[in-house]
């Protein structure tokens, strides 16, 4: 019953809503794979993490789901974005790339700059 | 929006008991499914790489508790989980649950009844719109020490026009003849100003109220009326509307018919039953002098927002200027106020004190019955000591458990409460003849939803505090000690015990606190109704009628009291002759011992001859009205001087009695008798009237107070109208109504006659709350009492369980049993000392608070207390001595043996 820690929580809902945009519907693995292959080895550890995080994304409207063929020809859950959760996207792609910036700025800074 | 979203659909989830458990496990399934292949097809063998898709993956149980809890509410769950749980917990030792539960029903049953009259009496006594606005409006001469004076037609102008007040309204609660139909029926009406209705902030249900704006200067001969008397008197006529009424020989018309549920303001419960109210501008009787003021209550509605502090602030500086334009009216020596009195403190008067008693004793056996469970539930706690460490070791978070424990307590206390409630709930007809009608608003005491509600929260709200305490010590405990004690059960910590000590001894000190309570209580009602009345209420019965009162003097057949003696003489003649009467006697209303409401007191001013010729602020004194033989049949003892003979008649010289008191009072160091004094309110007959005689004091009109100045006038000189007329004998009080009721309407049949009472009911009546909240006390001290007992009963007990081994050592090594004995009842003396030693402290704070309840008993009466000490120490000896008495026949070869 332990929460993860929001910042991770909050990034990795992120990262999901962001790959189903980029890449359309998408199955659990394969929204893991995308997510491990650019992250690295962030989510090596726990793929099975991502299936709370898909329900409760499902839940909040972000995303929805159904069953489908994969392209092997396998039964498998589908999760696409929701109109809801495009917007939900955006609006946080535009606070992390503030968030971002603020925190880029703080590191470019050195000591002379502020004297 | 998101959250609740989320919030909406989990909910359904844990309601519908739907789980996506079986989807998650496919998508699972298919994850490992396409990793394996990929694992494949970089080289790694079937085997290798379903293993490391798992690995990948992570814990698969973990990732499903994750997702259930995502899914659903797990608080909820676990909640719904625990009360399983703990019904089958409950039901496993059903002895302890019933009482516990019986023990909170008692606590939280007795509370619930007390909240329900103090919700109907202190919480809500207005039952009108914006109640906080209404005030009374009390005009005093402190300087002549006079309270209460009344206000004169142009001081109610001024107050009108002041801008304080949205309206202002006199009233005169008294009761009107309604004649013309086959029983000439007495009803209890008020003469109110117009604006009366838009004070109390009431509509009519049927019609109209009066016009608020009307200025009439008497009568404007429009009536409103009540639903019952619309119902009984006029069989719900829908077109009543605008029909005449004979009230006094006068006709009246109606105007408006009030809601059933409207009740009228006012500090008795015949004011309060008022049904007819007649409009009137009161300043056609007297002359509109500031002098002259009404003897009637002022009631009024301040303007909203406006705070009562600052109204008072308006009202001063009102007053101020007031004196500085009038000096003459207003000397400075009276120094005249006007002060204002929240409406809702007025009618519920001198029951608050009692109440608040009432309130504080039911909460203290509340808080007893709830120690009382506390103690149980840690007698409970060891039982179950094994159950706790096992659950723990197996891995059980220490919160988890005591959430599932309070959860337990919570059940527990709720049952106990809505088990309480309903008790309540069935006999509350059975109770509410206890409860005295004198009590302000006794009509709207229910047992509602809202008493439910508060039974519901206040269980609960005990349940989590009481239940805290023993799930924390429960669910404490060092796992390897207990396992370690091979079905032994436990040996309790020591912090368990004290605790459960501390307990004991907090529910002995309340419970004694309790009963100081109710002894001093009882001692004052004791002592009240032993008081010397100074007067012989017994076998004697008072009956009352009205006589006409009409608007016009012309009409009024008995206006002067040579007209009213013949009546009077006649009736008196006519009981006389009744079967077991002896002697008969009439007086006004005022003269009934401990009669009805105050208003039937109207102190008049009373002007000494040469002492307060000049002032126009004399003090007021309380006048009635009486017939010779009053003072004989009555039992009042003559001191001086002479009572009334048959030869004071109207037109000789007027005579007065007073009391001792009220010579005292304005005589000191003189004879009054022969002394000349000026009383009569209408003055009709400008001469003096001369004290004749002293009688001793008598407690007629307050059994607390024997030393009220009365001044009484021969009734044959003095008419009135509201008459009660005493019949001293073997009499039926039953049957005398009838018989005195035919004689009266023999002589006129226009007089209703009602209320038939002896005066011994009266004196009994006059003690209702007192008697009330004697007797709820009284109960709920012998509760504590009883509960205080068991709890002591408990505690030895398990302290005889828990050492029963040692006890048997020493058994067995020689130890004599009488010394056993003597151990286990020391300890419970210990416990009751500790208890009386604290409760004393307790009870000596809660006596001087309730000081102004008792009655010729001191708050530290010695007696009282060493009673209750003894009384407490004894029920914890007795409660004591069973446990000790197991104790002393333990077997020290068996208990040996077993352990």
């Amino acid at each position: 019953m332990k929460e993860k820690p929001d910042v991770f929580q909050g990034t990795l809902a992120l990262m999901v809503l962001k790959t189903i945009d980029v890449l359309g519907p998408q199955h659990g693995w394969g929204i893991a794979r995308r997510i491990e292959q650019i992250s690295g080895d962030l989510l090596a550890v726990n793929q099975g993490t991502l299936y709370p995080l898909l329900l409760k994304l499902e839940q909040e409207g972000s995303i929805a789901s159904e069953w489908g063929a994969s392209e092997n020809n396998r039964r498998a859950r589908f999760y696409r974005l929701t109109r809801a959760g495009r917007k939900q996207l955006q609006a946080e792609t535009r606070e992390w790339e503030q968030t971002a910036a603020i925190i880029g700025r703080f590191f470019k800074v050195k000591a002379e700059d502020l004297s | 929006m998101r959250f609740l979203r989320r919030f909406l659909i989990r909910l359904s989830n844990f309601a519908t008991r739907q789980s996506a458990d079986q989807r998650l496990q496919d998508e699972i399934a298919e994850h490992l499914a396409f990793q394996t292949e990929e694992n494949m097809r970089a080289g790694m063998s079937p085997t290798v790489a379903r293993r490391q898709a798992a690995i990948k993956l992570g814990e698969a149980v973990a990732i499903r508790e994750d997702h259930r809890a995502e899914q659903s509410l797990p608080f909820f769950e676990n909640l719904l989980f625990d009360l399983r749980y703990a019904v089958r917990m409950l039901l496993r030792s059903p002895g302890f649950s019933l009482i516990a539960i019986a023990t909170i029903a008692l606590g939280i049953g007795a509370t619930s009844a007390i909240y329900s009259v103090i919700d109907a009496t202190l919480l809500h006594p207005l039952p009108y719109p914006n109640p906080i606005e209404l005030v009374r409006i009390e005009a005093n001469l402190p300087g002549v020490g006079t309270h209460d004076v009344g206000i004169s037609i142009p001081e109610l102008r001024d107050l009108q026009n002041s801008g304080i007040f949205q309206y202002v309204s006199l009233c005169f609660f008294g009761s009107e003849n309604v004649t013309g139909s086959s029983q000439p029926t007495h009803i209890a009406g008020a003469t109110v100003s117009p604006s009366y209705f838009a004070v109390l902030g009431v509509d009519a249900a049927l019609g109209r109220t009066f016009d608020p704006h009307d200025a009439t200067p008497g009568p404007n001969l429009e009536v409103v009326i009540s639903d019952g008397l619309w119902k009984r008197a006029f069989g719900a006529d829908p077109g009543i509307l605008g029909k005449s009424l004979r009230l006094d020989n006068d006709l009246f018309y109606v105007v408006g018919v009030m809601p059933a549920g409207f009740r009228d303001q006012g500090q008795t419960s015949e004011e309060r039953d008022t049904e007819l109210w007649a409009a009137d501008g009161f300043s056609r009787d007297l002359p509109p002098m500031r002098g002259t003021r009404q003897p009637y209550e002022t009631i009024a509605r301040l303007q909203p927002g406006l705070s009562l502090e600052a109204a008072q602030g308006h009202l001063d500086a009102l007053v101020a200027s007031l004196k500085k334009e009038y000096p003459a009216d207003y000397p400075p020596q009276a120094a005249w106020t006007i002060h204002l009195t929240p409406l809702a403190e007025i009618l519920v008067g001198n029951a608050r004190q009692s109440l608040m008693l009432l309130s504080g004793a039911v909460g203290l056996v509340l808080l007893i019955s709830c120690v009382n469970v506390a103690n149980l539930l840690l007698t409970r706690a060891s039982a179950r000591g094994r159950e706790m460490a096992v659950r723990q070791a197996l891995g059980a978070a220490r919160t988890r458990l005591i959430r599932q424990l309070l959860t337990e307590s919570l059940l527990l206390f709720v049952l106990g409460g809505v088990t309480g409630f309903a008790v309540l709930f069935g006999a509350r007809k059975f109770l509410l003849q206890f409860v005295p009608e004198s009590l302000p608003r006794f009509n709207e005491i229910s047992i509602s939803w809202g008493v439910l509600a508060f039974a519901v929260v206040v269980s609960a709200a005990a349940g989590s505090i009481f239940g805290l305490a023993p799930a924390w010590f429960t669910s404490r405990r060092n796992l390897t000690a207990t396992l370690g004690q091979e079905g032994r059960g436990s040996s309790g910590s020591r912090q368990r015990s004290r605790l459960r000590h501390v307990l004991v001894i907090g529910e002995l000190a309340l419970s004694l606190v309790l009963m100081v309570a109710a002894g001093l209580l009882l001692r004052s009602f004791w002592d009240l109704f032993r008081v010397p009345l100074g007067f012989n209420p017994s076998r004697v019965v008072a009956i009352e009628t009205t006589l006409p009162n009409p608007n016009d003097p012309k009409t009024d057949v008995y206006h002067t009291a040579t007209q009213e003696a013949v009546l009077l003489r006649e009736v008196l003649r006519r009981n006389r002759t009744l079967p077991g009467v002896e002697e008969t006697a009439v007086s006004d209303r005022a003269a009934l011992p401990l009669g009805h409401g105050q208003s039937d007191l109207r102190p008049r001013p009373l002007i000494r001859e040469g002492e307060d010729a000049q002032s126009s602020q004399p003090p007021l004194i309380d006048t009635s009205t009486v017939s010779p033989q009053y003072f004989h049949v009555l039992g009042m003892t003559l001191l001086r001087g002479r009572l009334f003979v048959d030869q004071d008649l109207e037109d000789t010289p007027s005579v007065a009695v007073i009391n001792q008191a009220a010579a005292l009072t304005y005589w000191p160091n003189q004879d009054p008798v022969g002394k000349h004094v000026h009383v009569r309110s209408r003055a009709a007959k400008p001469d003096w009237t001369t004290i004749v005689g002293v009688i001793a004091d008598a407690r007629t009109e307050s059994l607390a107070d024997a030393g009220i100045p009365q001044l009484y006038l021969d009734i044959y000189q003095s008419p009135a109208k509201f008459l009660a007329f005493y019949l001293r004998g073997q009499v039926d009080p039953a049957a005398i109504f009838a018989q005195v009721r035919t004689q009266i309407q023999a002589v006129d049949p226009e007089l209703p006659v009602f209320r038939a009472e002896t005066l011994n009911e009266a004196l009994s009546s006059s003690l209702s709350v007192r008697r009330f909240s004697m007797e709820m006390v009284a109960l709920f001290a012998g509760t504590a009492l009883l509960l205080a007992g068991l709890g002591i009963y408990g505690t030895i007990s398990y302290v005889v369980n828990e050492q029963r081994r040692e006890i048997a050592i020493r058994l067995a090594l020689g130890a004599q049993r009488g010394t056993i004995l003597k151990m286990v009842l020391r300890r419970g003396l210990g416990l009751a000392a500790a208890g009386a030693g604290l409760g004393l402290a307790g009870a000596l704070i809660v006596s001087h608070l309730m000081a102004g309840l008792l009655f010729g008993v001191s708050p530290n009466d010695v007696t009282t207390f060493a009673g209750v000490t003894l009384v407490l120490t004894t029920v914890a000896l007795a409660a004591s001595y069973i446990p000790a008495l197991r104790a002393m026949r333990v077997d020290p070869m068996a208990t040996l043996r077993s352990e």
